[in-house]
């Protein structure tokens, strides 16, 4: 155990020392790895502080049902209850005179109103419901539109739908752009530790003939690429949150203007140590990768 | 403690290093492998320290067949060895002391104790006062000197050295002799391929001498 300790302890002292050795080649890898990272981690949140402004916005997902012209009272206290147990305290209901009164208030209106010979409104009901995902919004408009004596329900979904679809390509992006520069850590690494090998060729050599095992030549490798990845993964954490800082000033005074208020998000704890580890994850798998491929060739 | 039994071994190419050797080597033992340049006594210490492997025969180490070996075990053999390399080996971008440490680091000797123990082998060969030069500043004697610290400083069972005198100065020579025996008198068994006749003879060891790929004595 202790024996084990030691050897881990070593390992990482020889990948830190390594590190330290040629500072502007580290400083430089860093800055490599760092900026590969920056990318989608910045469009990533991107893609989650739109999302964050389109809940707030579309909080107040309306549906509207519209019942036949010719619907009695029972067929509204019909509707009533079954709202009730659909959507209960989530709905009211605009009576045809109360919709005639509001559109004569809207300006330009009044006369197009006065010169109806009666009112050709419908009686209405407005509910909001309390599931706004687009899916459920559009299963129960198609509930409500089942319903006797309802002739028209009006889902103002699209938009939100055409939002919905416009994020998943968005996350996509951010998906397919970070797959890319994770392969370009992952190769980074791999040259990295392909010179090292190169360059530590006699002591390999030497080692193997002493009895070291090949996990003792591999380990300060992989823990060299773990360390590089993880710090390249901080850096480029600290330029996204400089980046969330520096934007979030403007981003106030635009929201302001459109007379809203948004808070621009930066990272939070737990995406900062997710970077950080995809970062060292990838550096350790280009270090393996590299390592089994370079010492396969020095047998 | 080794024993190998119709030894042979063949290079691609149809070179005959060793045609079919058997011996016997008791722990405790001092034993010179003698013959000319080409004999295969090279061969025969790497074969023993599986750095080779035999095309015909089987060689048994401390109860271990070195044929049926597996790789991950091979590790572990070699550290019942210390080896003195014919071209020693020594890493030129670290100083003697570290030098010295490889072994040790290998095996995960806590710090402290493989600094302790690294010089004290260094003291073993009298190069205690060079531990913080570099390899390529010191002698021949002494770069001979430094490989055999290496090579002990685990306290292998077995020393086995390739050529330790090739191309030193007949004191040096005799000086590196001398630590070899040092290491046989407290019960190492010390095995050294060498090309120089005046080693044979010595008292209390025993000459291993290959001629055309056989044991002629």
């Amino acid at each position: 155990m202790k024996a084990w300790l030691t050897l881990h302890a070593n390992a990482l002292r020889d990948a830190l020392r390594r590190l330290a050795a040629t500072p502007l080649n580290t400083v430089l890898a860093l800055f490599v790895i760092g900026i590969a990272l920056t990318l989608p981690a910045a469009g990533w949140l991107l893609v989650e502080n739109v999302q964050q402004a389109a809940r707030s916005a579309a909080s107040t997902q309306q549906i509207s049902l519209f019942m036949a012209l010719n619907a009695d009272k029972a067929a509204l206290a019909d509707i009533e209850s079954r709202l009730n147990q659909a959507a209960p305290g989530r709905w009211r209901f605009v009576p045809r005179d109360e919709a005639l009164q509001r559109l004569q208030g809207n300006s330009g209106m009044a006369e197009i109103v006065a010169s109806l010979p009666r009112n050709p409104l419908p009686e209405a009901f407005v509910v909001e419901p309390a599931e706004t995902a687009p899916a459920a919004l559009e299963a129960l408009a198609k509930t409500f539109a089942g319903w006797p004596k309802v002739a028209h329900v009006q889902l103002d979904s699209a938009w939100a739908k055409r939002f919905d679809a416009l994020l998943r390509i968005g996350r996509l992006a951010v998906l397919l752009l970070g797959a890319v520069f994770a392969a370009a850590l992952v190769a980074v690494t791999f040259n990295t530790i392909r010179l090292q090998i190169l360059a530590q060729g006699a002591e390999i050599e030497l080692a193997r003939l002493i009895g070291a095992t090949d996990a003792w030549i591999r380990r300060p490798f992989t823990y060299f690429g773990a360390l590089q990845g993880g710090l390249g993964g901080l850096l480029a954490a600290g330029l996204v949150t400089l980046g969330a800082h520096l934007l979030a000033a403007p981003v106030n005074e635009l929201a302001a203007l459109y007379g809203g208020s948004f808070i621009l998000s930066g990272l939070g704890a737990r995406a900062v140590a997710f970077i950080t580890g995809a970062g060292a994850l990838l550096g350790w798998l280009g270090a393996q990768i590299s390592v089994a491929i370079h010492l396969r060739r020095l047998n | 403690m080794i024993s190998c039994s119709g030894v042979g071994k063949r290079y691609p190419g149809g070179l005959t290093a060793l045609a079919d050797v058997s011996c016997e080597i008791a722990a405790g033992e001092m034993v010179f492998v003698t013959g000319h340049s080409g004999a295969g006594k090279s061969t025969l210490v790497k074969l023993f320290a599986a750095i080779e492997r035999p095309t015909a025969g089987s060689i048994v180490v401390n109860g271990q067949n070195l044929a049926a070996l597996r790789p991950a075990a091979l590790p572990y053999l070699r550290r019942n060895f210390g080896l003195v390399f014919q071209d020693q080996k020594l890493l030129f971008d670290r100083n003697a002391l570290e030098n010295v440490l490889l072994p040790l680091a290998i095996v995960g000797t806590p710090p402290a104790e493989a600094t302790r123990r690294a010089q004290a082998a260094l003291d073993k060969v009298g190069l205690l006062d060079r531990a913080k030069a570099n390899p390529i500043a010191l002698s021949g004697g002494e770069q001979q000197r430094l490989a055999i610290a290496r090579a002990v400083v685990n306290r292998p069972a077995i020393l086995l050295a390739d050529e330790p005198t090739a191309n030193l100065d007949t004191a040096s020579a005799a000086g590196i002799l001398d630590i070899f025996r040092a290491f046989h008198q407290v019960g190492v068994t010390v095995i050294i391929a060498t090309h120089d006749p005046q080693w044979s003879g010595q008292p209390d060891t025993r000459v291993l001498h290959l001629a055309q790929g056989r044991v002629s004595a």
